[in-house]
């Protein structure tokens, strides 16, 4: 177990440094860093002194080691057009998303795993109302989903917030929305549209990952040894479905990261999405390259633990890497 | 004739299993009306959207023709810049589904070769190609899209980025995509490459890339026509995301997308033409692909029968 | 004698596209308790079906149209879905074929047979466990105290195929239905498997159906069986009678299809007619194409057939393959499939000599290194020691071997399953005219269709299959265009990896009939693989024994299955099970 986890993070270090250097080329060589930095009047000469005190003349190796060393260091550099550092406005946008993250994913589980399990199982008229939803729902772009809940419950009833996250409190730097009713109901609506794709896709993903199991040999035995349904098709089928199952949730949490950037455009939802949107109109170069950075850390997390959870679930997993 | 064809579509499953679905049938003639529509929107729209000159700020944000203050000139009503809607939308749907088939185009050529090459040699070249495809899966779609988007913008002189902006989308998407080929391509050709017909060619002393075009393809284009289509979707999608985030095509040859944002800014003051039948269309369009996405799979599964 | 089951009359229905398909008409039979009651017959023969049909599990959309199945008295067509559940496992309980397959992966033995004990009985948990203790001891596994917590990956297939066998007995049941119980073990693990279904149903009274497609096994542990031919019962009655006697010509070709151990036929005679084809335009031809062109095109240009009469008898001449100290070692690279430092011997120090114009036969169970030996010779895989020698020349190992070396056309293969050795995607002209194309053999397009057509008809199949695709052929006819695609590259040395073992008795007949011919024909030199021991003694001249990647024993077909030396050799005669009458 401990040599396939050691295994798995050099891999997982391999793809950091891999993205770490796509976001130093993007730092480096898409525009120039010192144009960016200092006004037009700036001479040349000063603009030579200022590249070669920031070490923008040493080799480029040297100067991706020490991008990479900043960055694990977590020195992300100041923004071209905010001037701050950037660290400060990733930690103020952080908590945000990653609730809006949070909400969504718990949205498209709680519904999206039974009603999976539902439509693989049963035939009928509620099944196939399901499955036309999931259609819609893959279908219709986030963007627009989000327009028409803020036409419907902000515009027309009037019921939620269309834009913002409400009243917020603090946590240490942590701005939660979870502790008032104006941060709950600014949550429902940004919620709801980041999680409906997400939910139909685990929906569709449960279903035919359970109707691939429900036609294996061992659970015709288990029907055949009169195990009960209910047993039958959670203990015995969907248990069998957890590995596909994880893998996927898991590429899942990537995509709501992604779409949290359309989400938090649509209800100007103060995130790190829209940091990074504003940072791309404006070709903030050091906001850009770090956001690609967490989000490749993010992800580089999220596989691990994935991985462990095959521990968990499967023993073949489970031995084989205990005899390693 | 007709006998000819009777006999055709009993023999091929796949057509016969068409025939059954009324609601495949239905999505195909709606996906062939989007995309007929669009390639011949030059001759079908009643203006050319694109044409700034013929533009009247007079005729901004008329509503469409049936209702009180609507205009007969513009059957569903006209923009903020006076264009009118039908034709803007025809013009945007052109745009909209040649970004998604120049990106597919890309994203297919690029990852069916790797994915072929990855599963048949595998060892080294298999695991560098993935490692680069983990990478690719760890930055979402849109992310890189968007990335892509915003070094363009970067290396790009202005003027040339908007010139250049239907390449750039279309890299942009393509770049997002190639790995869902590839590695679906790679599955598929890892279990084609252990059976006996593709060892046959090898003992023959066959050229790895005859085996690999002439031999494993043909015997994998199941999967690969059911993510042509379902990333169809998924391209269009992302084009008209991207347009609506306005990083997209440019606001003077506006695209599904870019009028739906453009829409929504007229939404609540009660202009609702522009943002409705842009998104009406956006949806009709991708759930029929979607729809014919989802036939294929069924059909193509020999285990789902 | 009590008697457990009555099916009478049963007719199953399937409805499909092209209409309804009966895959069971009136069928009736028996079972009484203490009893084991044989199905045989080939694929499409419905055996499964009375299976599915008596436990109540047919596969949508199939449905029992007529007939009835008393059990204990009690019909059980129609009956409440939820009651047939409480029936299932409780009263009557089914062993599956494949034991890798049959056992739920994530869940150790102990969960899955206290959850079964428990849905049936009012038991603890504890007593549940007990229970299961005992019934893993009576089925003879080992260490059972401890093992009873393992995983199912955890034991082998034999010890598996136990474990399902202790399952199925959980709640004592009155009946079981056993379906190809045996066929995915090996011969020695297969016997012990078939004892102990014997001594279970002795033991405990229990009544059972044990469906399989091999005679052997039939007449090895039945009481009485019931042939099944297409849906109907052919002939039914106790074993001695209706294998000792058959009565009806089925069952007669079907006897006559089986291999014998006990002796050598020079052909099968008296076989089925080939299977009903859709080819029934027989007058279909290409102009100039015949069997006859076929043959004479092959013999030209052979050095074979040329200098055979000078040469001397068999044993004078050179070996046309010789294998010195082969060693093939798997995943020892480290980036192979585990990962593993060190790799695992799938073939160590391996001598043997092929013969001109011998079949040599090559025989073992499964991971015995038989199916690794040939891709060494095709050069499929890189051997890590020995020698090749082919027709005196060195035979470049694994890669080195050029795209362009002689041997590529002079050694060709007949795979085993003939569902995946023929690419679905081309027509059977392009598949059987690309090794002419490739080896340049022809000088324009209109011979090498001609010789396609030869061929065809040469191996027994009408011309007009050219223009067809493999899955529009059965699995016998498909190998058939097998073997005439290894046929036109007018090989000097075969290989047939398995050539049968995919097929029913009566097809793989008529394709060893086949292979006799041609070997006779054209004097090819054979290596013919294969774990079935019955059908070596009627192909090879000489045998050689495989276990675990080592050669075991070499032989003489008649000495080696009168006279074996070796004692495993000596067990897995024993051990097969074969027909006696």
């Amino acid at each position: 177990m401990l040599a396939f986890v050691l295994r798995r993070l050099a891999q997982s270090i391999f793809v950091m440094l891999a993205v770490s250097l796509i976001a130093f080329s993007l730092f480096r060589f898409v525009g120039d860093p010192i144009a960016q930095m200092v006004g037009q009047e700036t001479s040349i000469e000063d603009q030579e002194n200022i590249r070669e005190r920031l070490g923008l003349n040493d080799p480029l190796t040297t100067q991706y080691v020490r991008f990479v060393s900043n960055l694990s260091q977590a020195e992300f550099g100041y923004s071209y057009r905010t001037r701050q550092p950037v660290s400060e406005m990733i930690l103020s946008r952080l908590p945000a998303t990653l609730e809006l993250g949070a909400i969504s994913l718990v949205i498209s589980l709680i519904v999206g795993i039974p009603a999976g399990i539902y439509t693989a199982l049963k035939r009928g008229f509620l099944s196939n109302a399901l499955l036309v939803a999931t259609l819609v729902g893959i279908s219709i772009p986030t963007f627009v989903i989000g327009i028409f809940l803020i036409y419907l419950f902000g515009v027309s009833l009037g019921w939620l917030p269309t834009f913002g996250r409400g009243q917020t409190v603090a946590l240490g730097w942590w701005q939660t929305n979870f502790l008032t009713v104006s941060g709950w109901k600014a949550l429902i609506l940004p919620g709801v549209t980041l999680g409906v794709y997400q939910l139909t896709l685990t929906m569709r993903l449960v279903r035919a990952e359970m109707q691939e199991v429900l036609k294996t040999d061992y659970i015709k035995f288990a029907t055949a040894r009169g195990i009960n349904y209910r047993s039958l098709y959670l203990n015995h089928a969907f248990r069998n479905t957890l590995v596909p199952v994880v893998t996927i949730i898991g590429l899942q949490l990537g995509g709501i990261i992604a779409f949290s950037i359309v989400t938090e455009s649509v209800f100007q939802w103060p995130g790190m999405g829209l940091l990074f949107l504003e940072s791309i109109r404006y070709v903030d170069i050091p906001v850009m390259s770090v956001y690609l950075v967490l989000i490749a850390l993010m992800f580089v997390v999220i596989n691990l633990v994935v991985d462990l959870l095959y521990f968990a679930i499967d023993p073949r997993v489970r031995l084989r890497g205990s005899h390693d | 004739m007709i006998n000819a064809w009777l006999r055709w579509s009993r023999e091929n499953e796949l057509a016969y299993l068409f025939f059954r679905n009324p609601v495949a049938i239905v999505a195909a003639i709606i996906a062939i009306l989007c995309i007929g529509g669009a390639v011949l929107s030059p001759w079908l729209a009643a203006t050319d959207p694109y044409d700034i000159a013929s533009l009247d700020i007079m005729d901004s944000l008329i509503p469409p023709a049936w209702s009180e203050s609507g205009d007969a000139r513009f059957f569903i009503g006209t923009d903020d810049q006076g264009r009118d809607l039908l034709s803007a939308i025809l013009y945007g749907t052109r745009l909209s589904l040649l970004v998604g088939f120049l990106a597919i185009t890309f994203a297919s050529v690029l990852g069916v070769t790797v994915g072929l090459m990855a599963g048949y040699f595998g060892g080294r070249f298999d695991a560098i190609m993935m490692r680069i495809a983990d990478i690719q899966l760890s930055l979402p779609a849109i992310l890189t899209a968007l990335l892509v988007d915003g070094i363009a913008k970067g290396l790009l002189p202005r003027g040339q980025h908007d010139n250049l902006m239907i390449v750039v989308l279309t890299v942009a998407i393509g770049l997002s995509l190639w790995v869902n080929f590839a590695r679906t391509v790679r599955a598929t050709t890892f279990v084609e490459r252990n059976k006996e017909y593709v060892q046959s060619c090898e003992i023959m002393g066959m050229h790895p890339f005859r085996i690999m075009f002439t031999h494993i393809l043909p015997n994998i284009m199941g999967p690969i026509l059911v993510i042509l289509t379902v990333d169809l979707a998924v391209a269009v999608l992302l084009e008209a995301t991207l347009s609506f985030l306005g990083v997209g095509v440019p606001a003077n040859q506006p695209s599904l997308g870019t009028l739906i944002r453009i829409g929504t800014e007229y939404m609540f003051s009660g202009e609702w033409w522009i943002v409705i039948f842009p998104s009406a269309m956006l949806i009709l369009m991708i759930i029929s692909i979607n729809v014919l996405g989802d036939f294929l799979r069924d059909a193509l599964n020999p285990r789902m029968r | 004698m009590t008697q457990l089951l009555a099916i009478s009359n049963l007719s199953v229905k399937f409805p499909t596209r092209f209409g309804v398909f009966d895959a069971l008409e009136g069928v009736s039979l028996d079972v009484n308790a203490g009893e084991i009651h044989g199905l045989v017959g080939e694929s499409g023969a419905g055996k499964s079906t009375v299976g599915s049909a008596v436990m109540g599990l047919l596969q949508s959309p199939g449905y029992v149209a007529s007939g009835e199945i008393r059990f204990t008295g009690r019909n059980l067509v129609g009956l409440d879905s939820d009651d047939y559940h409480r029936l299932r496992g409780d009263r009557i309980s089914m062993i599956f074929q494949d034991p890798q397959t049959s056992l739920n992966p994530l869940l150790t033995i102990a969960t899955q047979m206290i959850e079964t004990i428990r849905q049936h009985r009012k038991v603890d948990v504890h007593t549940a466990r007990q229970q299961a203790i005992n019934l893993l001891k009576e089925t003879g596994l080992n260490d059972v105290d401890t093992r009873i917590d393992d995983y199912p990956h955890q034991f082998s297939g034999g010890m598996r195929q136990r474990v399902v066998i202790a399952l199925a007995l959980c709640t004592e049941p009155d009946l079981i239905i056993a379906d190809e119980p045996t066929t995915a073990l090996d011969v020695s693990v297969q016997k012990q498997i078939l004892d102990l279904i014997r001594t279970l149903c002795t033991a405990r009274n229990i009544g059972i159906i044990l469906i399989t497609h091999d005679i052997g096994v039939i007449n090895e542990i039945t009481d009485r069986v019931t042939v099944l031919r297409a849906g109907r019962v052919v002939e039914s009655g106790t074993t001695e009678a209706v294998l000792g006697s058959p009565a009806e010509p089925y069952t007669k070709a079907l006897m006559a299809a089986v291999p014998r151990l006990d002796k050598r036929l020079e052909r099968f005679k008296n076989i089925i007619d080939d299977e009903p084809t859709e080819l029934d335009d027989t007058h279909w031809k290409v102009e100039g194409a015949s069997a006859g062109y076929a043959t004479d095109w092959l013999l030209t240009n052979n050095e074979r057939a040329h200098t055979s009469d000078a040469l001397p008898s068999v044993s004078e001449r050179p070996a046309i393959l010789s294998i010195q100290d082969l060693e093939v070692t798997f995943g020892a690279s480290g980036l192979g499939w585990f990962n593993r430092s060190h790799g695992v011997k799938a073939l160590s120090g391996v001598s043997l000599q092929v013969m001109p114009g011998e079949v040599l036969g090559i025989v073992g169970e499964s991971g015995s290194g038989k199916s690794t030996l040939a891709k060494a010779i095709v050069g499929l895989v890189n051997p890590s020691a020995g020698r090749m020698t082919f027709r005196d020349s060195e035979l470049p190992p694994g890669r080195q071997r050029t795209r362009a070396h002689p041997s590529r056309r002079e050694i060709q293969m007949v795979f085993q399953d003939p569902y995946s050795s023929l690419n679905n995607r081309k027509t059977v002209e392009h598949i059987i005219s690309e090794p002419i194309q490739f080896y340049g053999l022809t000088d324009n397009e209109s011979q090498t269709r001609k010789l396609v057509a030869s061929v065809l008809e040469l191996v027994g199949m009408p011309q007009r299959a050219m223009v067809k695709y493999p899955h529009q052929f059965s699995g016998g006819q498909r190998q058939r265009v097998a073997v005439a695609r290894a046929l036109v590259a007018r090989p000097e040395f075969l290989i047939c990896d398995e050539p049968t073992s995919a097929l029913d008795v009566s097809i793989q007949a008529q394709i060893l009939n086949l292979l006799k011919d041609l070997q006779q024909t054209f004097g090819l030199s054979i290596l013919f693989i294969s774990h079935n021991l019955a059908v070596i003694r009627q192909m090879a001249d000489r045998v050689v024994v495989l276990q675990n990647g080592q050669l075991v024993e070499t032989a003489g077909t008649e000495s080696f299955f009168n006279s074996p030396q070796e004692s495993y050799s000596q067990l897995l005669l024993r051990e097969t099970p074969s027909l006696t009458f």
